[in-house]
């Protein structure tokens, strides 16, 4: 893996600090006007999404991470880990509930997710910005509340629970933004 | 490269109001009887600090068919004070300086500082005429409280509780830990300077001149620069720095003349340089000719002058004050 001096660092960049993979979030460059000039450097830990500050003498490297984000179709979860395939080479992925995280909630079967890769070995999965899902399970709504003011918690074939407007019925088909949380739409059939 | 970049980063008002500055600038000198000079941007010599990076040129014409060396100057120090030598009296410049490798929200490779020597002024003389003038430049602009001045004794003992002219490496390191800095690697284990440069630049400077200016003086005799040193107990560099609201905006002296100890700060600086692989500049031979002829007693400030404006205007970043900044030169 290459090396990055302070020179190259930039938001966004992936360099190994202790034996873990962290991404810079943002770079600032010190420096006394007679003295020594430092990069105070916050990173976020690709394992715990922990924030750290570091600081780095100017001119000094760090070892880059070899990570990367890779769009990879969701299959099944087997009770222990979640498979995913890459859709050009087939080769199939498994990630642990720890990887998986929050996003499990959102996986429906042949979504296409963003999986970040260390060393091949997954780290975190995103699950696609919008889904649409069937409703399982909500209290029936009130006939004619078309305000969307109030709302109702509805269960989806998932297990991902969301705030749904009065008016949407059990087994209605709506779609999610997975980023909020939040209801966007009933979606025709 | 995007669409845009074509366009200054800075508004226009932004610059109208840096070309009204620079007018109330050498009006204040004009009323003062110092003399505007202007001095060679390019030089045979260059700074032999090793915290600073000269951009390294070639001129090649008549005189020199194969080209030799020339150095953009990081303040026009050395000719100013050759001039001071020659005669002229106070004087003061509005100067396009350059450093390498310093690019930043307040730095950026170029940049125009404001340099004045008064002949016959201390540094704490030449503190009050700083007072002065940015006083005068920030009126109605940034409202300030009373100017304060602290030793850079004091500031370490009420930000940090630790005295930077007896503390040792292991006491620094210890002080740097207790503050959750990180250590960075490299950092010398018998050298104290980037040590107090570190706690300085993460834990004291941010809280420098909160709504005020705050001059620090008398600097450890090792980072001394260009200053006289004072035999104190410890001796001290007759150095200041102003900060306001947490932004070093200008670095002065109680200028050294001593042609001599003069040179063997250079000789210590290049040997600092060789160590720490970094390349040897060519000493300012024409200035050290100037001390041995005589410097007359003086203090010189150098002003951020972009800096000031960032201040003036409550920007943040000097992306924000200047036409065009690295991004888009």
């Amino acid at each position: 893996m290459a090396t990055y001096s302070t020179n190259e660092f930039k938001s966004g960049l992936k360099i190994m600090l202790d034996g873990d993979p962290y991404a810079i979030v943002e770079n600032e460059f010190v420096k006394p006007g007679k003295g020594q000039a430092f990069n105070r450097v916050k990173v976020r830990n690709l394992k715990t999404g922990r924030v750290i500050e570091r600081t780095f003498k100017s001119g000094d490297t760090a070892e880059g991470a070899d990570v990367v984000d890779v769009e990879l179709q969701y299959l099944y979860n087997d009770g222990e880990y979640w498979h995913f395939m890459d859709p050009q080479s087939y080769e199939q992925i498994t990630a642990d509930a720890a990887t998986v995280s929050d996003a499990a909630k959102w996986l429906k079967e042949e979504a296409i997710c963003q999986v970040t890769l260390w060393n091949g070995v997954p780290l975190s999965v995103a699950p696609p910005n919008f889904v649409i899902m069937a409703i399982v399970e909500t209290d029936p709504g009130v006939r004619g509340d078309t305000s969307g003011g109030g709302g109702k918690p509805a269960t989806l074939e998932t297990g991902a629970v969301v705030r749904v407007p009065l008016f949407v019925q059990n087994g209605e088909i709506i779609k999610v933004d997975t980023r909020t949380g939040e209801y966007v739409s009933r979606v025709k059939e | 490269m995007t669409a845009y970049h074509w366009r200054p980063s800075a508004d226009l008002s932004v610059l109208r109001l840096r070309a009204e500055l620079l007018a109330q600038i050498r009006a204040f000198f004009a009323a003062r009887g110092v003399l505007e000079v202007e001095t060679p941007a390019l030089s045979a010599a260059a700074i032999t600090d090793p915290h600073l990076a000269s951009f390294k040129t070639c001129y090649s014409g008549p005189g020199s068919q194969h080209g030799r060396p020339l150095y953009l100057h990081t303040s026009p120090e050395f000719a100013m004070k050759r001039l001071l030598a020659a005669g002229s009296g106070c004087i003061y410049q509005i100067a396009r300086v350059f450093r390498d490798g310093e690019a930043g929200s307040r730095h950026n490779p170029e940049f125009t500082l404001l340099e004045w020597y008064r002949v016959g002024f201390d540094h704490h003389r030449l503190m009050d005429e700083v007072a002065e003038l940015v006083g005068m430049l920030l009126a109605g602009r940034l409202a300030l409280a009373e100017p304060e001045r602290l030793s850079y004794r004091q500031i370490f003992q009420h930000h940090l509780n630790l005295d930077p002219h007896r503390a040792t490496v292991a006491d620094l390191a210890a002080c740097a830990e207790t503050r959750n800095i990180s250590i960075p690697t490299g950092m010398p284990p018998d050298d104290p300077d980037p040590w107090l440069d570190l706690l300085l630049t993460h834990c004291v400077e941010p809280r420098l001149g909160s709504g005020r200016l705050t001059f620090v003086h008398d600097y450890p005799a090792s980072q001394a620069a260009l200053a006289r040193l004072r035999p104190d107990d410890p001796p001290v560099g007759e150095r200041f720095e102003l900060y306001i609201n947490g932004i070093e905006l200008a670095n002065g002296f109680h200028e050294l003349g001593d042609a001599v100890e003069q040179h063997r700060r250079f000789a210590q600086e290049n040997a600092a340089r060789r160590a720490a692989g970094l390349p040897i500049m060519p000493m300012d031979e024409h200035l050290l000719a100037a001390l041995e002829f005589g410097l007359p007693d003086c203090a010189g400030v150098a002003l951020g002058f972009d800096r000031l404006v960032m201040l003036a205007t409550r920007k943040t970043s000097l992306a924000e004050v200047l036409a065009f900044p690295l991004d888009r030169a």
